[in-house]
């Protein structure tokens, strides 16, 4: 393999791992902050039970998502020196300024939340976990300014052989960023949801000691995760119509559109030849891609035959269709989890208003299954991202083949990359090893006082 | 002074703070095998830098970020080219973060004692090969005319480049030693003070041996002269005066004088690659300088507005974080 294909399989290994952490540290950290808060405003130590339970398994998931994203950082320097230098004038100041202005806060303070349980007054130690939550969210903003400017380039010249930055206000509000980032923060909050309800409704089942802690916890993850799902689905929808716009071809690779329909529609099943470009056996309801496109039953959907004859006249001849099996099952597997997670969130609060959720063992029996829904979503909806905007690492600026470093040798690249799988595998066992018993300890809520107990602390 | 040599000095500074702060903490790794004698001591040793590691790393991706925002080339030029010295520093960073946190989750001695091995590494695997790394940029580097690193992973590890290893390595010892004095109560607060004095005068050794083999070696020390200036004289005093009070038992001026002697190393680094970035051992013309590696003047401009607004504000908050954490670590304050 060339270094380039070794450097795109390292790009997606290690991107796909760092964001398997990410949306639970960014849904979590203001679940737990939250539970917090009420902690504080009625003094209840049930309230502080759920925040230390959640919280311990919220630092063991930070610690993973911190460390990889060291990787993230560096990764464009190391594999992708010519993109780097391409695009550094713009690329690296929403780097930068999520370093200065969030990771900053958020690792200070999760060390001031951590070791201030009894060193803090309440008020202040409650704040540090607001920050923490906070600048999270505020990290994944950055990033997403930065990974916006990929999909959809604003504020920039072409000049001296690179983008240089013109706006950078532009650059903050990309329309892109405006439909991407509520995507993902309502994507984290349903990650965190479904991990706190799957968690909770296994220790239900169990009657587990002190059970109100994962009671109320399943309470408190059933209104958020109808919140996050139905925000996540209704945000996805302005996203995708934002994508017929600014990136018809991804679109038109996640739909397996091949040639331009008026009224459009969308495909249900597809077994496609994707060489020949057609499809072998296909399912389709008519009018309904027109509808997801301009939320009505007729406009042309540009198909993939078009956009490319387009786009060889635009940017001259070359192949411009991404991968159309893996984006188009990319987008089946991300919507069809969630609709799978609103029917559950939406059954979830119908037995929670009913009063009825602990005397539904079915329905707990498959929550802590359902764990694995968003995290599914989660990875095929930044396949999606980033897979259907091939061939282009900036789209329309600049090609992937033009953008990995020149003087890195295969070699070097594939040492890397097994080092990394390798470490990346053993560290995930090491993690869902912690999370796993964590996640099953109730000790840690029994029903003692914690004042009575003189070292609280050598439960960590 | 224009722009260009602003975001020069911040990321000296960025540097400078990282050498510090997580100077110290990366002793403290590298002792905690040593110094802990059982489990509980080992925590006592992990503890101390529990509240103040992660925010001490963030120096490091915040340096990173700037250099790649202000310097996009340098960034480019460097990343690309020392590739598997960065691999080796990420892998043994990744360990290092992660043990912090799940050592201590699990009670059997093997997981216990697996991740402290992983905290030493993650410690001294990053110790040496900052000081490899920064003795490499004193010296230069094979550059060619388009900003490529065309030399190999071995030619980064001359003789010279390993002298400054090690010595990186033995300052950030020293300097962990002498954190672990202030930071601890009793008879580990004696083995750390032990530790401190016996490393004081092998690391006097070895850093005026790298320093003598740098006037060989760099052209940044020849610059320097008969009289090289206050930086690299402060770091002299600061580092025999670490001796003096080490004798006296004053561990926190120690501590000072152990942090100055980091800096104004690194300042004096910075001070003679000026106005250069990456020296090419190929050809003077094609060094990296901060114009031509630098980004536009509009992103230098909005990026400074940016900087001096959050920097002294992370200096507050992280400056308060110490303040509250300031007292000595016992067995009733373990949380990892």
């Amino acid at each position: 393999m060339a270094n380039l294909d070794l450097a795109r399989l390292q790009f997606a290994i290690t991107t796909i791992y760092h964001f398997f952490f990410v949306p639970l540290t960014l849904g979590l950290s203001i679940l737990v902050a939250l539970m917090q808060t009420q902690y504080y405003r009625t003094g209840d130590e049930t309230y502080k039970r759920m925040t230390k339970f959640w919280g311990k398994l919220f630092l063991i998931n930070f610690a993973m998502g911190v460390v990889t994203g060291i990787v993230q950082e560096f990764q464009f320097g190391m594999n992708w020196s010519e993109y780097s230098r391409f695009v550094g004038d713009i690329f690296g100041a929403p780097l930068a300024v999520e370093a200065l202005m969030a990771f900053f806060i958020e690792s200070t303070f999760l060390g001031v939340w951590l070791f201030g349980w009894d060193r803090l007054p309440k008020r202040a130690h409650l704040a540090s976990i607001w920050l923490v939550a906070i600048a999270s969210n505020l990290s994944a903003l950055w990033i997403l300014i930065a990974n916006s400017f990929m999909q959809e380039p604003v504020g920039f010249v072409l000049r001296n052989g690179r983008a240089e930055m013109t706006d950078f206000l532009a650059l903050v509000t990309n329309p892109h960023v405006l439909v991407q980032y509520p995507h993902v923060f309502f994507s984290g909050i349903t990650t965190a949801a479904f991990f706190v309800l799957g968690i909770s409704a296994w220790h239900l089942l169990r009657k587990s000691s002190n059970i109100e802690v994962f009671r109320r916890s399943a309470n408190w993850a059933t209104v958020y995760a109808v919140v996050g799902v139905v925000m996540v689905i209704m945000v996805g929808h302005t996203q995708a119509q934002h994508m017929v716009q600014a990136q018809p071809m991804k679109m038109a690779a996640a739909e397996a559109l091949w040639d331009s329909e008026d009224p459009a529609s969308m495909s249900l099943f597809t077994v496609g030849d994707e060489p020949g470009r057609r499809d072998v056996f296909s399912i389709r309801i008519p009018g309904l891609l027109s509808f997801l496109a301009y939320n009505r039953f007729e406009g042309e959907v540009k198909g993939i035959n078009d956009l490319q004859a387009e786009y060889e006249e635009t940017y001259g001849p070359g192949d411009y269709v991404p991968p159309i099996a893996l984006n188009y099952w990319s987008f089946r597997l991300m919507v069809g989890a969630g609709f799978l997670m609103l029917f559950l969130a939406l059954y979830g609060l119908y037995t929670a208003i009913q009063k009825k959720t602990e005397n539904a063992p079915r329905f707990l029996r498959l929550l802590p299954f359902a764990i694995f829904l968003p995290y599914l979503a989660n990875i095929t909806g930044w396949l999606l991202t980033e897979l259907g905007r091939q061939p282009w690492i900036v789209f329309g600026l600049q090609r992937v083949e033009d953008a990995v470093s020149p003087n890195v040798s295969a070699e070097t690249v594939l040492l890397s990359l097994v080092g990394f799988t390798l470490l990346y595998g053993v560290l995930m066992i090491a993690d869902i090893y912690l999370l796993a018993k964590f996640a099953r300890d109730d000790s840690s809520v029994s029903a003692e006082p914690d004042e009575a107990q003189p070292a609280p602390a050598a439960s960590f | 002074m224009d722009l260009n040599t602003l975001w020069f000095i911040l990321i000296a500074v960025l540097f400078i703070g990282y050498f510090f702060l997580e100077g110290f903490d990366y002793g403290v790794g590298i002792l905690l095998p040593f110094l802990g004698k059982n489990d509980e001591e080992r925590r006592i040793v992990i503890n101390t830098i529990g509240p103040f590691w992660d925010g001490n790393e963030v120096w490091l991706l915040t340096a990173g970020g700037a250099m790649f925002a202000a310097f996009p080339q340098m960034y480019a030029t460097i990343f690309s080219g020392f590739y598997l010295a960065l691999f080796l520093m990420l892998v043994t960073l990744i360990l290092r973060g992660v043990a912090f946190e799940f050592r201590s989750k699990d009670k059997r001695p093997g997981w216990r004692n697996t991740w402290d091995w992983m905290i030493f590494l993650g410690s001294a695997v990053p110790g040496l090969l900052w000081g490899v790394a920064l003795s490499n940029l004193a010296r230069g580097v094979a550059i060619d005319a388009n900003m490529h690193y065309v030399g190999t992973f071995w030619d980064l590890l001359s003789p010279y480049s390993l002298l400054s290893g090690v010595a990186s390595l033995i300052a950030f010892t020293l300097h962990g030693a002498l954190f672990l004095s202030l930071k601890t109560e009793g008879e580990m607060a004696e083995r750390a003070h032990r530790t401190a004095s016996r490393l004081w005068l092998p690391a006097v050794v070895i850093i005026l041996v790298f320093v003598v083999a740098s006037y060989g070696s760099t052209d940044i020390f020849q610059r320097l002269g008969v009289n090289p200036g206050i930086a690299p004289l402060g770091a002299l005093a600061a580092l025999l005066s670490i001796g003096y009070f080490i004798r006296e038992r004053r561990h926190g001026w120690a501590f000072v004088a152990s942090g100055a002697n980091l800096a104004l190393s690194v300042l004096t680094i910075f001070s003679g690659l000026y106005p250069r970035l990456v020296i090419s051992n190929l050809n003077p013309e094609w060094n990296l300088t901060i114009y031509n590696a630098s980004s536009s003047e509009y992103t230098l401009q909005v990026m400074s507005l940016v900087a001096l607004i959050f920097v002294p504000i992370v200096l507050a908050y992280q400056a308060w974080s110490y303040w509250v954490f300031r007292k000595r670590i016992s067995r009733s304050d373990l949380e990892y």
